[in-house]
């Protein structure tokens, strides 16, 4: 197990992955009960324009990817809110149209080295230095502004419309709850990669859901399964040489279908 | 039956108006205020607009002509919104599965007063206890609020309404779904609220019985406002179907209570 700490892109992938694992599923606990689990696959898809462009200009991937996601975040409620087209439509929308931009910009850099691959799939040897500290910095303000709205989001989450009567600003905190989504899916991307991280937002929290807890027990709950998942992902892909966001994502994929089993019993 | 009281208007609505995009009129020319004490009654047929003049009184729709007052304020700066509570029609039928106990429910009624930024207190705690008691449900404070019966759920909404020290209740519908003899308690807890607490209560129904047997104000919609009176009047005044017409006749013959 020491030597395992021996190397550095490991003890990185460790810091950057457990703030991910800790960030994620308070996200995807909103997400997953207003019924909007897609807005991670789609904010995923966005942040995968955002690293081809980071690639093609020759930009930190992970700050393009954070930027697109959080603009087309705003855009996506926008859309929603307007009613011109269907909630799920506009995320169709988008989930497709970035992905093409992707595409597009790929083929015109006549395809990238083995980078790309590791954004796709994520992989903790993507993961450098820079990153850690933009990941923990932008995980912190997560966290820092779910807690200071928590009774709002809790609120707004299972009754919007009392929540509006008493007096909450509804509108910004649906923004802030999108933009935040944006935040955490586009940091979580170098770990558990594009393809993936919906997973690893909505998974835990189904989980923790199958207990029947309290709000807060749930929270509790979705965060043991989320660190649990994504430190024993990155020590099972190191020893058996695996993809780390796969392997992550098939854990916490065990513990809920074990959940099943037992909640069942 | 006591007389209407005039000392106070707690909600004023002049010559209220609304129309979905402009075409279809849902509501026409609506008048009256809601005193301080009163125990109204709206009631009318499905579709005459109760709902939607409710969501015009609770903020969550522009009238497209009139005007509103709460407490006395214009409703676009209104912002004292802890004196309101609300009981949604939707405490019948919320999703079960939905991961939260009574506490944490009725503790979202203190948020109102908090603001953003603020955490909870020991006198939030203290108002959640509170109001738990005055409907009689501390015991099951950390039971999941899916697991209860209708009743039950609908107590921890009354008390949600409660714990932010309200001074009017409006409340949807709200034994749609829920047995007679647990009606009967029900009607009975706001019975006490009314009397006993002093609040103003607005009950949006469309069983006539229940509101006459209940209410001390009855205002009847059907698109416009077409009667505002006591039950007593109401009865008095004969004639129920000239009052309201063939739809709340059909209403009273399927629930009988008001004719006998």
């Amino acid at each position: 197990m020491l030597d395992l700490f021996s190397y550095s892109f490991i003890v990185r992938g460790f810091e950057a992955g457990i703030i991910v694992a800790l960030i994620a599923p308070l996200i995807g606990m909103f997400l997953v009960l207003r019924r909007y689990s897609l807005i991670a696959d789609t904010l995923s898809h966005v942040s995968l324009a955002g690293v081809a462009i980071g690639l093609f200009f020759h930009i930190n991937p992970l700050l393009t990817a954070i930027t697109t996601a959080v603009i087309s975040s705003v855009a996506i409620e926008r859309l929603r809110l307007s009613k011109r087209v269907y909630g799920e439509s506009a995320l169709a929308i988008f989930l497709s149209g970035s992905l093409a931009i992707a595409i597009v910009i790929i083929s015109l850099a006549h395809g990238f080295n083995v980078d790309l691959f590791n954004y796709l799939f994520g992989s903790i040897v993507t993961v450098k230095q820079t990153d850690v500290y933009i990941i923990g910095s932008l995980g912190l303000f997560v966290l820092i502004a779910i807690v200071a709205f928590y009774k709002e989001l809790v609120y707004l989450t299972f009754d919007e419309e009392s929540a509006a009567v008493s007096g909450i600003p509804t509108r910004f905190i649906n923004i802030l709850l999108i933009v935040l989504a944006a935040l955490t899916v586009s940091v979580a991307i170098p770990i558990v990669g594009v393809l993936l991280i919906a997973a690893l937002i909505v998974i835990p929290v189904v989980t923790a859901l199958q207990f029947r807890k309290s709000f807060a027990g749930t929270i509790v709950i979705a965060e043991f399964l989320s660190v649990f998942s994504v430190i024993a992902g990155i020590v099972v892909s190191f020893y058996l040489n695996l993809s780390s966001g796969g392997t992550i994502v098939l854990i916490s994929l065990l513990l809920f279908l074990i959940s099943l089993l037992i909640t069942r019993l | 039956m006591r007389a209407i009281d005039h000392t106070k208007n707690i909600i004023e609505l002049e010559n209220i108006f609304y129309s979905y995009d402009g075409i279809e009129e849902v509501l026409r020319n609506i008048s009256f205020n809601i005193h301080k004490g009163d125990y109204l009654g709206i009631i009318g047929p499905n579709g005459g607009g109760k709902t939607t003049l409710l969501k015009i009184m609770l903020g969550l729709l522009p009238p497209t002509k009139g005007q509103v007052k709460l407490f006395g304020q214009p409703i676009r700066s209104f912002k004292d919104w802890y004196k309101i509570g609300y009981v949604p029609q939707k405490a019948a039928y919320f999703d079960a599965s939905f991961p939260v106990n009574v506490e944490e429910v009725v503790s979202m009624g203190t948020y109102a007063r908090r603001g953003l930024f603020h955490f909870s207190t020991k006198e939030d705690a203290e108002k959640v206890h509170k109001a738990l008691e005055q409907v009689e449900m501390v015991p099951y404070k950390k039971r999941m609020v899916g697991d209860l019966s209708g009743g039950q759920q609908q107590r921890v909404f009354i008390a949600r309404a409660l714990a932010a020290e309200p001074e009017i209740i409006f409340l949807d519908e709200p034994t749609v779904g829920v047995d007679i003899k647990t009606q009967e308690q029900f009607y009975l807890l706001l019975q006490k609220l009314n009397k006993q607490l002093d609040l103003t209560l607005v009950l949006i129904s469309h069983e006539l019985d229940v509101v006459a047997r209940e209410t001390t104000e009855i205002a009847c919609i059907n698109r416009t406002l077409i009667s505002y009176c006591t039950p007593k009047e109401l009865i008095r005044a004969g004639g129920l179907e000239n009052l309201y017409g063939k739809e709340l006749k059909y209403i009273l013959h399927n629930h009988g209570g008001l004719i006998a």
